[in-house]
């Protein structure tokens, strides 16, 4: 076919679409910023809602993308778009030096993904301040080093508070929309802390739970049923550290309507996600337009959800807001056939 | 020395370090579906007792799992036993039992 693709970014999204069309005879490159390809999924241990090992998703994920040329540590300077054809100008770290460097394709993949909240920017939460305030991200880290989850001092700790909501749905951080997928990882997190730990107690503090997903309700069920986890409505206003380390918490238990005080071993922020650092510069070489959230604008929201608006450019993944790794999968197999009707398409009836 | 009326009022925040938790553990040993709560509020709307006084059962059980009782003791006084908070329980939780197991705690806890 001799048609070529860049896709911009190598998490499982950017992974998935450019395996599917090197698998359909594409010249794929995917460029990625990390030394890496993985995205967030590398640093996660398991998915929810059946707890399967994220490394399976992403050994799966890696092996369909064999034939696609992979460039590590790119940074992104400039795109351009000529006839159809863009080209796409990057710093490359190369043995320690910077070497610049282009790429040129027929068609282009926008997966830049998301970032983490920065849990920092809730100060009245005590994240980097209080050594036993933790964020989802990190508790994954540790389940995935398999050395179990103690205290800062060391311990087992007996009481677990989990925070919905850290950095979502609230205007103080600038960010009104929902996560989503925060509410089921932290159903799936306090579990997993019970398993390890039964004799300790685990909170959850929310707004309101979205199990929007089939599965999700259910592990909920088996949350309150199976592990006794307490789940108590309302939203963390701050904490404080004790001597020991422990930490207070105060929120209000809306349920019964009265100001709730709680005292913590370890607390674990459930953050969201924030679009990632490199989708503003990259939507503003291309042209991309973006909501007012900073999560770039499909050209409709129904029917046209991997278009762009801009011929030749194609969405998928978190890229254009919160998405849980099967969404992320099925979507970019979806802009991946969209990518290969452009391509097969003549190229002058798109123009 | 003059009385000047001053008193200290007792703070109305739930103190969950120091809650009595011995009435929950019972009262969650005789009726376990209780843990499956999601705080709807259905048992309370249909509630026939909440529709002539502030009685409101989904609060009374929710108060006991965060380790107070006091309020619940005269409170629960109130229920009539229809059952139709039980009827109408998106998850299940067996609400009559639930009430006698909260008035049994209460009986042998005092």
């Amino acid at each position: 076919m001799g048609k070529s693709v860049i896709v911009i970014g190598g998490g499982i999204a950017g992974m998935t679409a450019a395996g599917m069309l090197a698998r359909q005879g594409y010249e794929v490159t995917l460029l990625e910023k990390e030394n890496e390809t993985g995205g967030h999924v590398a640093h996660w241990d398991r998915l929810f809602p059946d707890r399967r090992k994220a490394s399976e998703v992403l050994e799966f994920t890696g092996e369909g993308m064999k034939d696609v040329h992979v460039a590590r540590g790119i940074s992104i300077s400039r795109i351009t778009r000529q006839n159809n054809e863009f080209t796409v100008t990057c710093g490359m770290q190369d043995a320690g030096s910077v070497m610049k460097s282009h790429f040129t394709a027929n068609a282009l993949i926008v997966a830049t993904g998301f970032d983490l909240f920065e849990a920092r920017r809730k100060e009245e939460y005590g994240y980097g301040i209080y050594n036993n305030v933790i964020t989802s991200a990190d508790l994954e880290v540790k389940f995935k080093s398999g050395k179990g989850i103690l205290t800062a001092e060391g311990k087992i700790p007996k009481r677990i508070g989990i925070i919905h909501c850290v950095g979502s749905r609230d205007e103080k951080v600038g960010n009104l929309y929902c996560s989503k997928v925060c509410c089921v990882t932290g159903v799936k997190q306090a579990i997993e802390l019970k398993e390890m730990y039964p004799g300790s107690v685990v909170f959850s503090f929310y707004m309101d739970l979205r199990m929007y997903d089939r599965n999700f309700e259910e592990l909920y069920y088996e949350a309150q049923q199976k592990w006794g986890i307490s789940f108590i409505r309302g939203r963390l206003s701050e904490c404080a550290e004790n001597p020991d380390g422990s930490i207070v918490i105060r929120t209000e238990d809306t349920l019964t309507g009265k100001p709730l005080k709680m005292t913590v071993d370890l607390l674990v922020l459930l953050v969201g996600f924030v679009p990632a650092a490199g989708t503003a510069s990259v939507a503003g070489m291309i042209g991309l337009k973006t909501g007012t959230d900073g999560f770039v604008n499909p050209a409709d929201s129904h029917i046209q959800n991997n278009l762009s608006g801009i011929p030749g450019v194609f969405l998928t993944g978190a890229v254009k807001g919160p998405v849980s790794v099967t969404e992320a999968i099925a979507d970019a197999r979806a802009a991946a056939a969209l990518t290969s009707e452009y391509l097969t398409a003549s190229i002058e009836e798109h123009a | 020395m003059p009385d000047f009326g001053y008193t200290i009022t007792k703070d109305r925040q739930l103190d969950h370090d120091h809650g009595d938790f011995r009435y929950i553990s019972l009262v969650r040993s005789f009726e376990p579906s209780l843990d499956l709560c999601i705080g709807c509020g259905s048992c309370s709307a249909s509630c026939s007792a909440a529709g002539f006084t502030d009685f409101n059962i989904r609060k009374l059980h929710t108060i006991i799992r965060r380790g107070e009782v006091e309020s619940v003791k005269t409170e629960l006084k109130k229920c009539m036993f229809c059952g139709k908070c039980q009827l109408v329980c998106p998850r299940g939780v067996n609400l009559r039992n639930l009430i006698m197991a909260m008035n049994r705690a209460i009986e042998l806890l005092g």
